[in-house]
C-alpha cells in the first residue's frame, strides 16, 4: 500500500528527492534499521499535504467538492442511531449552520493539544471527535499518545507550542548528556569525549540513535530525571552532528537538514553546525481516537473516521513516517471503496436538514455558546488550558503511575467545574471570536482528558506510548501484559462526571505470535 | 523588555479601521512574536476588552496562516522567516512596533489582522495540479527525474501560500505564488503535459481575483519567508509565452 501512495503522490507532482540516476531516493527513519523512507527535503509531510491539497483544488474546480471555509463542526446529528449530518459554526459570522449528508466523514486530526504544549498546530482539538463521542461513537485507546523525542525544549512559561525537529535528524545526530551532573552547565565543547554519555547507543547498541520514539523519549526523560539534562531548566539532551560533519562535510549536512538547522537557530539563537542541538520530548501524535472497523466506519452507522482522528493501524505506538501513510491510505484507497458499500444500502436524502434533529442540535450548540459567553468569570480560556495541560503532562504524560493517575482524576473534574463557573470569554458569538473558539475546544478537552486518564488507569501494563511505572522490567523497559490487556479499550461516554462504559475488543493474532521486540 | 505596539483594529471588511496603541510591558526576548501577542490578548481579555484577532496555526513556518505586516514589511523583514518564527530578541527595549494585516484589494480584512486569502485558492483551483485520478497511477520510478530537475521543482514547492508576496507588491501581484506553482509542475514529466492549459488558467484566475501584474520591484522575493526566487516569475512568463505561441 505504501508504494501505491508514493506513486499517487508522484503523479500529483510531489517533488520527492531523486538520486542522480533519476530514481526516488530514500533514507532511514526512527524505528527502522534500513533506508526505506522516501522524502522531500526536510518537509515530506508538508509536501504530501500540499499534494493532497492540489488534488482537492482540482475537485473543487470540477464541482465535485464544495468547500466551506472557516467553519467549525460543533455537533454530529444522529437520527435513529444513524449519522445524518453535522452542525457547524461559521467562524466569521457566528451563524450556526446545519449540513445534511447520506454519510458523515470526520478527518479532524489528533488530540494531543490536551497537553497544552505539543507539536501540533494551535487549531488542533478533540472537538469534532468528542462531539461524535457524545453522540455515541466509542473513543478507543485514548491513553496511547506519542511523545516525540526530537523537539526543541521549552524556553519558559510564555511558550505557546513546541517545535518538532524532523526525526530524520537522528540519522546523523548522536544523542548525549554529560556523565556528571556538575558538567551540565558547561558549554558542550568543554566536555571531553570520555565525560559524555551517548545514552541511546549505550542502552540500545543495535538501534542506537534510531531507537523508536517512545524508547528514545523515555531515555531522554530518564537522563534529565537523573539531573543530567542540559539547557534552561535542565530539561534537554544534546543531539550532536559533529561526527557527521567531520565524516560527510558540513555541506552534506546542510543539504540534508539545512532548513531544520535554520529553524532551530531562529528559535534558540544557536548555530547547530557549531554546537550540538538541544532536544526534549513533546506530545506529538495520538494513536488513540474514535473506534472504527476495517471499513473506517465507527460504531455509529454512517459515521466514518479517517486519519489521526481514528484509532486504527498504529496500536500503542506509531513508527516514523507512517501517519501520513495511514491518512493517505484511508483517504485514497480505503474510503472510496467502503463508503460506496455503505451508500449502496441507504436511500439518498432520506433525512435532510429540515428534520427535527437538526433543529435540536443547532439549539444545543447555541445553548452551549450562550453559556460560555454568560459566565464572565476571571480566568481566560488560555489560562485554563495551561493548567489542564500541566496536570496532563505531569500526571498523565511520559510516565504514569496508579498514584499520579488517581490524582489527575481528582484534579481534572475540579478544574472543569471551576472552568464552568469562572471562565471569561470576551466578545460575542456574532463576530470572528477566537476566545470563544478556544473556550469551546477547551470544554471538550476537559471531558476528554478524564476519559484519557481513566483509560491509562485501566491499562495495567506498559506498551508503546503508554508507560506505567509499576509495569517495567528491572532495567526500565516497558512490560506488557498480554494475558489481561490484549484488547482495544473502546469507551462509551455516558455524560460528564458519569462512569464511562468500557467495551473490550479482543486483539486476535492468527499469523503472528506476540513477542517482545528488543531494540537492544 | 517594554514595547509600544500600534496595532491595526478593524471590525470586518466594511469598517474603516484604525491603529490602536497598546503597551506590551513585559516581553521576553525568547518569546516568539505571536507569543508576545498572546500576552497582549491575555491582558486585554482580563480587562474585558476585545482581543486582537490574528490568523495562525502551525506556529512553525509551514502552514502559511500567519499574516502580519510588521513595521511596513510582511512577516517582519527577517530573512526567510514567517511571523510565527520571528522572535522578540530581534527587537529592543522601548521599540515601537507597527502591526498591520496584509493590505491588498484581493485580500479583504475579516477582522483586525485576519484577511481572506480565498483569491489564492481560486488560482490553485484554476490549475495548480496534475489531472491524475486517485488510484491506478504509474510506478513513481517509471518516470525517472534528474536530480537537478527534482531539486528545482522542490525549490518552487517550498511556497506555503501565505500571500506575503502579494502584500509586499505595489501592484498586489500574485506572480511569485503563481510562478512557484506553475514552475514546480511544468518541469516535472507528470506536470509537463498540461503546462500550457495550467499557466493560462492560473494567470486568468489571478486577474479575475484582483491580483495585479509584475513590474519588477522584487519586493515579493524579499518578503517571501521561504526564499522563493523571482526566477520563477521569469519561468511563469516563459511558460505563458510558450502557451501563447502554441
Ligand atoms: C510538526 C509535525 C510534523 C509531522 N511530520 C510527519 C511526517 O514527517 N510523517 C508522517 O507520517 N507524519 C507526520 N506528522 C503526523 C501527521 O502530520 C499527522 O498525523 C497528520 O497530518 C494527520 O492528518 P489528518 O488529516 O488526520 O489530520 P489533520 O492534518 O490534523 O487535519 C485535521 C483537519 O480538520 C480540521 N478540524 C479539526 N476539528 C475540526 C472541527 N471541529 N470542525 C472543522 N474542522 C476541524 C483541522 O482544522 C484540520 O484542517 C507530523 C505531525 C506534526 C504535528
Ligand atoms: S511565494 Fe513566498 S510569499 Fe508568496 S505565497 Fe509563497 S511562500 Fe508566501
Ligand atoms: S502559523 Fe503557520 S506559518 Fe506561521
Amino acid at each position: 500500500m505504501s508504494n501505491n501512495i508514493i506513486d499517487q503522490c508522484v503523479a500529483q507532482g510531489v517533488p520527492f528527492a531523486r538520486d542522480y540516476a533519476g530514481y526516488l531516493d530514500n533514507r532511514s527513519f526512527g524505528g527502522a534499521q534500513v533506508s526505506r523512507t522516501f522524502y522531500a527535503r526536510g518537509q515530506t509531510g508538508q509536501q504530501l499535504l500540499l499534494g493532497a491539497y492540489s488534488a482537492l483544488s482540482r475537485q473543487v474546480k470540477a464541482g465535485t467538492v464544495k468547500l466551506f471555509e472557516r467553519r467549525e463542526m460543533l455537533d454530529l446529528v444522529v437520527v435513529d442511531g444513524v449519522a445524518r449530518g453535522i452542525t457547524c459554526r461559521n467562524m466569521v459570522t457566528g451563524e450556526i449552520e446545519s449540513h445534511w449528508g447520506d454519510a458523515v466523514i470526520l478527518a479532524t486530526g489528533g488530540y494531543v493539544n490536551v497537553f497544552y504544549l505539543s507539536t501540533n498546530a494551535m487549531g488542533c482539538s478533540v472537538t469534532a471527535a468528542w462531539k461524535a463521542a457524545r453522540k455515541g461513537a466509542y473513543m478507543a485507546n485514548p491513553c496511547y499518545t506519542q511523545i516525540h523525542p526530537t523537539c526543541i525544549p521549552q524556553h519558559g512559561d510564555q511558550q505557546s507550542k513546541l517545535t518538532l525537529m524532523s526525526e530524520s535528524l537522528r540519522n546523523d545526530g548522536r544523542c548525549w548528556v554529560p556523565k556528571k551532573a556538575e558538567d551540565c552547565e558547561k558549554p558542550a565543547g568543554d566536555i571531553s569525549e570520555d565525560d559524555r554519555d551517548y545514552f541511546l547507543e549505550r542502552k540500545y547498541p543495535s538501534f542506537g540513535n534510531l531507537a523508536p520514539r517512545d524508547i528514545a523519549s523515555r531515555a531522554a526523560k530518564e537522563q534529565c530525571d537523573d539531573e543530567r539534562g542540559v539547557g534552561p531548566g535542565k530539561r534537554g539532551v544534546y543531539l550532536d552532528f559533529a561526527d557527521s560533519i567531520n565524516r560527510l562535510s558540513e555541506d552534506t549536512i546542510r543539504e540534508r537538514y539545512g532548513n531544520l538547522f535554520e529553524m532551530y537557530e531562529k528559535i534558540t539563537d544557536e548555530n547547530a553546525y557549531k554546537q550540538p542541538m538541544r532536544i526534549y520530548p513533546a506530545p506529538h501524535y495520538s494513536m488513540g481516537g474514535l473506534w472504527v472497523d476495517y471499513n473506517c466506519m465507527s460504531n455509529v452507522p454512517g459515521l466514518f473516521v479517517l486519519g489521526e482522528a481514528n484509532f486504527s493501524v498504529h496500536g500503542a505506538n506509531r513508527l516514523g513516517a507512517s501517519a501520513l501513510m495511514q491518512g493517505l491510505a484511508d483517504g485514497y484507497f480505503v474510503i472510496p471503496y467502503t463508503i460506496a458499500g455503505y451508500l449502496a444500502g441507504v436511500k439518498p436524502g432520506e433525512v435532510k436538514d429540515d428534520h427535527e434533529a437538526f433543529k435540536q442540535s443547532a439549539d444545543d450548540v447555541k445553548a452551549d455558546i450562550d453559556k460560555l459567553l454568560s459566565i464572565n468569570g476571571t480566568k481566560t480560556p488560555s489560562e485554563f488550558h495551561r493548567e489542564l495541560g500541566k496536570i496532563m503532562w505531569e500526571k498523565v504524560g511520559m510516565a504514569r503511575s496508579d498514584e499520579s493517575l488517581k490524582e489527575a482524576l481528582k484534579l481534572i473534574p475540579a478544574l472543569r467545574d471551576e472552568f464552568w463557573k469562572n471562565v471569561k470569554v470576551v466578545g460575542t458569538n456574532e463576530q470572528f471570536n477566537q476566545e470563544l473558539e478556544n473556550a469551546g475546544r477547551l470544554a471538550d478537552f476537559f471531558e476528554f482528558a478524564e476519559i484519557l486518564t481513566k483509560d491509562a488507569l485501566n491499562r495495567e501494563e506498559s506498551c508503546g506510548g503508554h508507560f506505567r511505572t509499576e509495569h517495567q522490567t528491572d532495567d526500565g523497559e516497558a512490560m506488557r501484559n498480554d494475558e489481561d490487556f490484549c484488547y482495544v479499550a473502546a469507551w462509551e461516554f455516558k455524560g460528564a462526571g458519569v462512569e464511562p462504559e468500557l467495551h473490550k475488543e479482543p486483539l486476535k493474532f492468527d499469523n503472528v505470535k506476540l513477542a517482545v521486540r528488543s531494540y537492544k | 523588555m517594554k514595547l509600544k505596539l500600534h496595532i491595526w483594529r478593524q471590525n470586518g471588511p466594511n469598517d474603516k479601521g484604525k491603529l490602536e496603541t497598546i503597551d506590551a510591558p513585559n516581553v521576553s526576548p525568547d518569546q516568539s512574536f505571536l507569543e508576545m501577542l498572546d500576552d497582549v490578548n491575555q491582558a486585554l481579555a482580563i480587562e474585558g476588552k476585545d482581543v486582537v484577532a490574528f490568523d495562525h496555526d502551525c506556529r512553525e513556518g509551514i502552514c502559511g496562516m500567519c499574516s502580519q505586516v510588521i513595521n511596513g514589511v510582511p512577516h517582519g523583514g527577517q530573512e526567510r522567516t514567517t511571523v510565527c518564527q520571528l522572535h522578540m530578541r530581534k527587537f529592543k527595549d522601548g521599540d515601537e512596533i507597527f502591526i498591520e494585516p496584509w493590505k491588498a484589494r484581493a485580500f479583504p480584512v475579516i477582522k483586525d489582522l485576519v484577511v481572506d486569502r480565498d483569491g489564492l485558492e481560486k488560482i490553485m483551483q484554476a490549475g495548480g495540479y496534475t489531472s491524475c485520478h486517485t488510484g491506478g497511477v504509474a510506478d513513481g520510478n517509471a518516470l525517472p527525474i534528474g536530480k537537478p530537475i527534482a531539486d528545482y521543482s522542490m525549490d518552487a514547492a517550498e511556497c506555503i501560500g501565505c500571500g506575503a508576496c502579494v502584500a509586499s507588491c505595489p501592484n498586489s501581484s500574485a506572480m511569485l505564488f503563481t510562478g512557484a506553482k506553475v514552475a514546480q509542475l511544468a518541469v516535472l514529466p507528470q506536470g509537463k503535459i498540461e503546462a500550457q492549459r495550467r499557466v493560462m488558467a492560473m494567470t486568468e484566475a489571478a486577474k479575475e481575483n484582483g491580483f495585479g501584474n509584475c513590474s519588477n520591484h522584487y519586493e515579493c522575493q524579499a518578503s517571501c519567508p521561504k526564499g522563493v526566487d523571482v526566477k520563477f516569475i521569469a519561468k511563469l512568463n516563459r511558460e505563458y509565452m510558450k502557451a501563447l505561441v502554441t
